[in-house]
Order: C-alpha cells, then structure tokens, then sequence
C-alpha cells in the first residue's frame, strides 16, 4: 500500500507524517498539494493521510475552511468509495468539519493549549497504554449521548485517555473530551480520526516508539475498508 | 510643516543628532527623510551606546561562516555540507504594555532572521523574566506572554525546546521577552542580506503592510513609563499562519536561483531593510512605495517607511527571473510585488505616484556607516558597597534544613514551569530528543541531518547585579556547562543584552562589565558571539531591571544517541558530586528568597576551575563512565539531586561528604562549577581512576524513591515532586481569571 499526505496552507505536521511512514515504517508516500485534485494514483487499499497543523491558519474554525479545498472534494470521494483515511490533530478536525466522521473537537477544557506525552489504549493495543504525544488547543472531543452511544455499540471509538497503566479515569483525561475519547472511526471502519500525534512516536532517537503500533495496526494491518464496511453492515 | 530641531527631539533624536543629519544630508531633512533617520538612528537599530564595547568581544571562530553581525542571524558549520544558523533577540517593551502581542511578534521576528538567511527554523527557546508571581500585574503579563509565545510558535510549527524564566521584583513594570530560534541550512543555500547588481527589480513579499508598530524601534528605545501605553499603536500585529506560509514560500523560491539577496522586515520596517541591504551591496535603491501593498488607505509615506508590520521580506531578484519567484508566491497566495530596483548611486529614493518623497544616502543611516557611535560614561554602582558589606555569619545556619528545602523547592524560580511549556508545543518537527529522555541542555535533531543540536538559555541575572564581571561570565559558562553535560560540544553564543537606561552611568557600568566578563568567558570557552541582540531602557521611574546579558548557545553532538541525559536511571547506582563543594550562600535562592538578603556577592566563580571541570565530565561522557550528569545551579546541591530523580521517582541516600562547610551552604549554596553523575557501582572503580587529581566526592547512592540526607529521613520523592510540580500552578490559581475559566 502507499500513503499520500496531504499538504494545507498552515499543515506543519505533514513533514514529519512523511518522515515517519518513509524512513520509520517504510511506505511509500506521495505528497498532495491542496490545490490539486488528483488521486488517480491511489486505489481503496491505499491511506491518503490528512496531517496535524493549522490549515488555513485555523480561522473561523478549526478544520472548517480545508474542508473546502479542492484536495478535500477529492478525498471525501475517496472515503466514500472505502479508501482509507486517517485524519491527525488538526486532520481530525477536518474530518469531522467534512462530516466523514461525527461529532466536534471543542476548546480543551482549561481553555489552554496543551502538549505533553499523554497515554491512550485501543486498536492495536486494547489493555496496555501506549505513551502518545498530544499538542493542541481544540482537542476536547463531542457529540450528543446518541451519537456516543452508537459509536460505542459500533466499536467506533479507537482509543481512549487512560492512565499509565491502562486505567481509563478522568484525571488521565488531558482535554475534557467526551468519555475520555481520544479518536474514532467511521461506521464503514475505514475513514479514521485521533487527537494524539503517533507520527511524532516513531522514531527510536526520540526514545518513544509506540505510535508504530497505531500507524502500524491502524493502517498497515487493517482489513480493507471494504471487508471492514461488510461487517459493519452485519452488526447492524 | 517646517522641520526644526523641536521636530527631531519629539521624534527621539537629539538636537547634536539633528544636527548631524544637515550636515550628512548638507540640507534640512524633510519630514519623510527625519522619520527615517529617528528610526535607523534609534538605539535599537544603531546600537549607538553598545558597538564600541560590542566589538570587543571574541567575533571569530573556525567554524564560523559569517562573521559576527554581519548577517541577520550567525552561521556555524556542523560538518558533512550543513550549518547551523541561530540569534536570540528581545521584544520587551511591546510585552510590557501588550504581552500577548508583544511576545507573539517577538517569537515572528526572531524566527524570519533565520529563514531569511535561507534556513529552516528547527527549534526555538526563551528567555523571560517577570516580576513577583503573587502580584496580579505578572500574572497578567506572564499568562500574556505564555499565550502569545505558544500561539505563534506553535502555529508556525517549530518546537519550543527549552528557556528559561525568573521571577524577582525588579522586572515588575519592564518583564523581559527573549526569544531565540535555530535553523538548519545546506552549505552553498545560504542567502545575503546583500542587495546587488544594478537594475535588478526590488520586490515585496509577505502581508500587506498597514499602521501597526509605526515608531516600534524608537518606542523600544525609552523608558517605560506610566504614558507608555499611549504607544499601543507601536506594537505590532502578528500572523503565524502567514508567517508558515512566507517561510516555505521564501525557502522554495530560493531554490529556483533567482534570489540575489533577501531581508526581512523587522524594526524600522522598509526604510531598514532597503539602507541595510543598499548599503551592505555599496549600491542605492529606487523605490516606489505607492506599489507596497497595504491593508488600509492612504498611508503616508512616512508611515510605509516605519510600518512594522509583521511577516514581510524584502528581496533583490535577478532580472529576467521575477516570472519564477512570483509563481512561487503565487502557489502560496502570497502578495509579491515589484516595488523598485537596483541603482549604482548609494542614494535611497522614495517615490509615490511618481513624486520624489525621500532621497538619503543609504550608507548615512546604519549602523557602521553614517549612524552616531557614543562613548558613555560609567561610574561603580552605589549599591555596590552594600554588596561588599555582606558577612555570611549575620546569616545562622537554620536547625531544620528539611523545612528550608521544602521551601526552597516551591520558590518558582525553582520549581517546575510545567504550567509554561505544557502551552508551548515542543515535540512539533518529531526532532527534539530531550522529551522522553531530558537533558540539562535541549538536544534537537539537526534533521535531515542526524547531528544532535544541544540548546539553552541562561542568565542568572542576580549574579550579574551583584558583579556584572563574574555574574556574565558565570551565564556563559552555565550555558557551556548544561551542553557539555548534555554530550555536546560547545560551539558559539548568540546574546541578548537587556540592561537599563545607557545614559545612567551605573546601569552602564554594569554594561560594560558584563561585556568584558562575557568576553573573556567566551574566548576561554572558544565560543564566539556570532550576534545577538542588545536592550537598553530596561528601566522605569522606580530603576533598572536586574542586569541580564542573556546567553543563547548553541552545541554539537556528532550523533543525536551520544547524549547525555541529566535524570538517574537505576536504585543502587552510586552519586558522585564532581568538583568542590565551598561554604558559599552568596546571591543563592536560599539566601535571597528564604532570607530575604537582597544584596551579597556573586557565588563563587574561577574560570580555570570550570574549564578543567568541563573537561573532566566531557571526558567522563566519551568514557561512557556515567549514566547521567546535572550541574548544580538555582536551589544548590539538594535541588539538583532531586530534578535527578523526579524522571523515574527515584531517591537519594547521601551524606554531606565535608563536615566543616555550613549545611546551609553545602546542601543550598550556589557556589559554581559542580555536576552530579550517577555511576554503575561495576564502574565505580573505573570512574575513580578517570577522574584522578580532579576534585570529585562520593555523596551516596540511588534509592527506590526514599530520601535521605545525613541519615535523616525526609519522606518520599514523590511528595516532594508533588509540591515541585505543582508550586507555580497553584499561586496562579488562587486568581480570579483561573478560578473563572476552571469554572467553564
């Protein structure tokens, strides 16, 4: 599979999104300019990567105005047709504005930005917590109670704030977000969104590796969006 | 409107000045043309009361590939085809009446200095100082500045890594705001803030320009005053995400070759970046300035000339080139205009809508040109006697050093600034290695090289007051000290020289001699001052602030895995102190915070003792002898083993190895030249015989987290890490703004 990465005015996570899939877990990435259109070189089994940043400055909102560009019309085609994506940050962000995935990231809870290493569990690692850098200021994740509800019969939410040793409590909670819920997929499990920067945990002069296991269990060693979307149909 | 003396002086030039431009200009200035010298003749365009002394530091190198100040930022060779390109300038007195703005245009600048050179910015650090913590007016300016610093940096993408922050009374009214920024450069791309070759088009790129930071150099060049905030209007306005947008612009069009020279707008806005480029070429400039984009209509010229609007560049583009560099700043929705070209006289010529506005003699107006160079008087400051009358022995030694500790540890000066950084995003680039595994320096990959940057900031400014020779010495070599303990290797300084009033003739006493201690520092360190920055009018109705020659320096590992880490990894590991533990309290937390002794001598300082000390744990290092090293610096002996264990909640069991040194002094005092490294007890022989005549003493070992000292119990390291942790966060919550916004 290859990734494409794609580049907003305002992206500054998408260097080091490069750098980890390239040089950390070796896959082939394409940048995409935001102003092109063309995906042709993709096929579903591929990622097409949206990266943390702050694209068009974050103004008006966060997320709000990359979900216009015209790489994004693109992308959201692609999503729909089972590609996969994964939205980081401000990705999530936009994922969300683009309506791929519900709910919104609000202001964190102590209206400050936030970046420190923080612990979360899900895909890829369900009981132990993998140590993620967080680094954002809109990152306190929400949706009404019927939504949480079905992302949560639907196995939907990805990974969780917990503690050190796995413990999923408020006070690991960096953000305020809903139910402590640090990323999410779509119900067709291939369009996927997280607040934490895995891509920031991958190299091993950093001294942290775990965000190999996300990128890893997440993108590489996923079932295709098609065989994913199926299973989703049969429990509901 | 007739121009008269009185004109000039309410622009902040001095009648001998006044004079001076008619006789440079052999005319009377018209109002353009004297707007124009006030701002290239303030103190924070000329350097006017600092060049003389400026040049007396050591400027030369073997790695250096600039010279010092020549450039916008210095340029040191890494090896294997790169450079590091690195400078640290203030932005204090905009902090001072609008922090958020003030800090945020601050971290800006600093970061176009480098990549207008051609690099790209891979870390930043800081600088703060602010007054008393209790007090509402530094919460105000501290949560500001916090703001404002993170808002930009994190925005723009380039990691904060580290700094450092004090609080002490005399920064109330003037806080102080430095930031410094590092870039990485490929050797050969490096670009001039050169303009040449006569007929090449001049071109504007980056935001309109408007009415914000007008006279923002001359307003830096007072003393702040209770009216100072009439000066709003000379702050300027920034925009990170323009800023984002100038820098890749400005590094993809330096790739199409079509780039002569390049300046970025800072103080002084245009009229700086066209006499600073003219006259470095030898060559004039023909201007237009009616083709400036701007944000609001019919600005006049003086305004287009001192506009310190932020997030522009000024750039001399090869002729016949213009189509390539405007396709890139097009792709970048970018303004990019062509305002004005290359001329061979030397004469800078404004025009709008065709009338000639402005003719100077571009060379006139900077620095090491036609700009004043003064000679100021100095005189011993009179507190200097209060200082000298200092008897340690008025001071008793306290029966309960572990209450004294525990007050120690919560003196913000001290404690964790958790609250600070957790705002600044400082993992952005996936490059700073120090996040996971600390360092007393900030180690950042040089990426894409993987040569590790050892980073920091320091001043301790208190020192400096009590003796402006040893105090800036000392800043150097606590600089070189965190990077040789982090396994690097010392290579150049950038500095920022925040001082009072220069026409105070003890505020330049202490100029001066921080200048020459910092001189000899650096010459002993081999570390050349490669620029930097200098900050004057520090000062208000109520005095000075401390004076505070900051240090910004810059070091290298070979490979970012040859570092150092500063935290103990392993319970039974034994704790050496290397070097000489002194009955020192002088100018210590303990003595100044816990004591309230306002004035006593620097600590102990000998610049012999501390190049041999640095050697020995370079040496140490290399041997691969040690599992970490942390210098004793701000809270002495008993703070620095505790920041070694917090990491991995491990403890101490030491005893003070010389019973004849006061305890206050041997587990408190602030004397210099000491690191304390923990040693694998299989190494331990090993580790003695590396160190051989060196002073060294065995304290004790590492403990699972239990904290003993002198056989006595002082409870878990987690309790203190507790109140470590939380000492700054909880005087900031008892304001009514966080009570208000943790009730949201």
């Amino acid at each position: 599979m290859k990734f494409g990465v794609v580049v907003f005015p305002g992206s500054n996570c998408d260097r080091d999104m490069q750098d980890a899939l390239q040089n950390d877990l070796n896959q082939e990435v394409i940048m995409l300019w935001h102003k092109e259109k063309d995906l042709t070189m993709f096929t579903t089994d591929d990622c097409i990567v949206l990266p943390g940043g702050f694209s068009y400055g974050d103004y008006l909102r966060c997320g709000a105005i990359a979900r216009f560009s015209p790489m994004m019309q693109s992308v959201i085609d692609f999503a729909n047709k089972g590609g996969k994506v994964l939205g980081v940050c401000n990705g999530f962000q936009v994922l969300c504005e683009a309506h791929l995935l519900p709910g919104v990231l609000l202001r964190n809870a102590n209206q400050q930005f936030i970046s420190k290493n923080i612990y979360i569990k899900g895909v890829g690692s369900p009981d132990q917590a993998l140590k993620i850098p967080i680094a954002h200021g809109e990152g306190r994740y929400y949706a009404d109670a019927n939504v949480l509800d079905e992302l949560e019969a639907n196995n939907q939410v990805i990974y969780r704030y917990c503690d050190e040793t796995g413990a999923v409590i408020p006070s690991a909670n960096p953000n305020g977000a809903t139910r402590n819920i640090a990323g999410i997929r779509n119900a067709n499990g291939n369009v996927f969104g997280m607040m934490p920067h895995p891509e920031r945990a991958t190299s091993d002069a950093l001294g942290n590796v775990d965000g190999r296991i996300i990128l890893n269990s997440l993108l590489m060693n996923a079932k295709t969006g098609a065989a994913r979307s199926a299973a989703a149909v049969a429990n509901a | 409107m007739e121009i008269s003396v009185k004109t000039a002086q309410q622009l902040r030039l001095t009648p001998e000045e006044f004079e001076l431009i008619k006789q440079k200009l052999g005319r009377t200035p018209n109002f353009n043309e004297l707007c124009a010298f006030s701002g290239m003749w303030s103190e924070h365009c000329s350097y006017k009361n600092s060049i003389k002394w400026l040049k007396t530091l050591p400027r030369d190198g073997k790695r250096m590939l600039v010279k010092a100040g020549e450039e916008n930022a210095g340029l040191m060779d890494i090896g294997d085809g790169y450079g590091v390109v690195f400078k640290i300038e203030s932005h204090n007195h905009p902090s001072a009446i609008e922090p958020f703005q003030g800090a945020a245009t601050g971290v800006g600048g600093i970061h176009r200095d480098i990549f207008t050179m051609g690099a790209r910015p891979v870390a930043s650090l800081n600088s703060l100082r602010f007054g008393h913590l209790k007090d509402a007016k530094t919460q105000h300016l501290l949560s500001g500045v916090v703001h404002g610093i993170g808002h930009y940096g994190n925005c723009f993408g380039v990691p904060t890594v580290g700094g450092e922050i004090y609080f002490e009374g005399r920064y109330h009214t003037n806080p102080l705001v430095n930031a410094m920024s590092v870039g990485i450069v490929k050797s050969g791309e490096t670009i001039s803030a050169t303009a040449a070759g006569v007929g090449n088009p001049v071109f504007f790129v980056g935001s309109a320009t408007g009415k914000d930071g007008i006279g923002g150099a001359s307003f830096a060049s007072a003393d702040i005053t209770s009216d100072s905030v009439q000066e709003l209007p000379a702050v300027q306005v920034g925009d990170p995400f323009q800023e984002k947008k100038l820098l890749e612009a400005c590094l993809e069009v330096i790739q199409t070759g079509a780039v002569v020279g390049m300046q970025d707008m800072g103080a002084a806005g245009i009229i700086c970046s066209t006499a600073e480029m003219s006259a470095k070429g030898g060559v004039g400039m023909r201007i237009d300035l009616d083709k400036v984009p701007t944000r609001q209509a019919n600005m006049k010229t003086w305004e287009l000339l001192l506009s310190e609007s932020q997030e522009r560049m000024l750039m001399v583009v090869e002729k016949g080139k213009e189509e390539a560099v405007q396709k890139v700043f097009e792709k970048w929705d970018l303004p990019c205009s062509n305002i004005g070209e290359v001329t061979n006289d030397g004469l800078l010529r404004f025009y709008m809508h065709g009338e000639l506005e402005a003719e100077l003699p571009a060379e006139e107006l900077v620095l090491g040109g036609g700009a004043p160079q003064y000679t100021r008087e100095y005189k011993e400051p009179a507190y200097m006697e209060k200082i000298k009358a200092f008897d340690p022995a008025a001071i008793k030694v306290p029966a309960d050093l572990k209450a004294v500790a525990e007050e120690l540890v919560t003196v913000p000066n001290i404690a964790n600034k958790r609250w600070i950084y957790v705002q600044y995003d400082s993992m952005v680039g996936a490059g700073n290695a120090s996040t996971n595994q600390p360092s007393d320096a900030a180690i950042v990959i040089g990426k894409p090289t993987g040569k590790g940057l050892a980073l920091t900031t320091d001043c301790n400014s208190r020192y400096v007051f009590a003796d402006p020779y040893k105090g800036a010495m000392i800043a150097v070599a606590e600089a070189a000290r965190n990077i040789v303990c982090s396994g690097g290797e010392p290579l150049g300084v950038t500095n920022c020289l925040n001082f009072g009033n220069p026409y105070d003739p003890e505020v330049y006493y202490q100029f001066v001699h921080a200048i020459q201690g910092m001189g000899e520092a650096c010459r002993k360190f081999d570390t050349p001052v490669t620029g930097g920055n200098v900050s004057f009018y520090n000062q208000n109705p109520d005095g000075a602030v401390y004076p505070t020659p900051t240090i910004g320096m810059v070091g290298l590992l070979d490979s970012v895995n040859d570092k150092m880490t500063m935290y103990f990894k392993e319970a039974g590991d034994v704790i050496f102190l290397v070097g000489k533990s002194r009955a020192d309290i002088n100018s210590s937390e303990y003595l100044h915070k816990v004591n309230g002794v306002e004035h006593s001598p620097a600590p102990h300082f000998d610049i012999e003792e501390e190049f041999t000390l640095q050697q020995k744990v370079t040496e140490l290092i290399k041997a691969k002898a040690i599992e970490s090293a942390h210098d004793t610096s701000e809270g002495g002996l008993f703070i620095t083993l505790l920041e070694s264990g917090f990491h991995k909640n491990l403890g101490v069991d030491v005893k003070a190895d010389d019973s004849s040194i006061r305890k206050d002094a041997y587990w408190f005092g602030e004397a210099q030249s000491r690191v304390v490294v923990s040693v694998k007890p299989a190494k331990v022989a090993a580790f003695r015989k590396l160190m051989g005549d060196h002073p060294f003493a065995e304290l004790g070992t590492v403990t699972n987290g239990a904290i003993n000292i002198d056989g006595a119990n002082w409870g878990p390291t987690i309790t203190w890490k507790e109140k470590y942790d939380t000492a700054i966060e909880n005087l900031l919550a008892g304001t009514e703004s966080e009570q208000a916004l943790s009730a949201l």
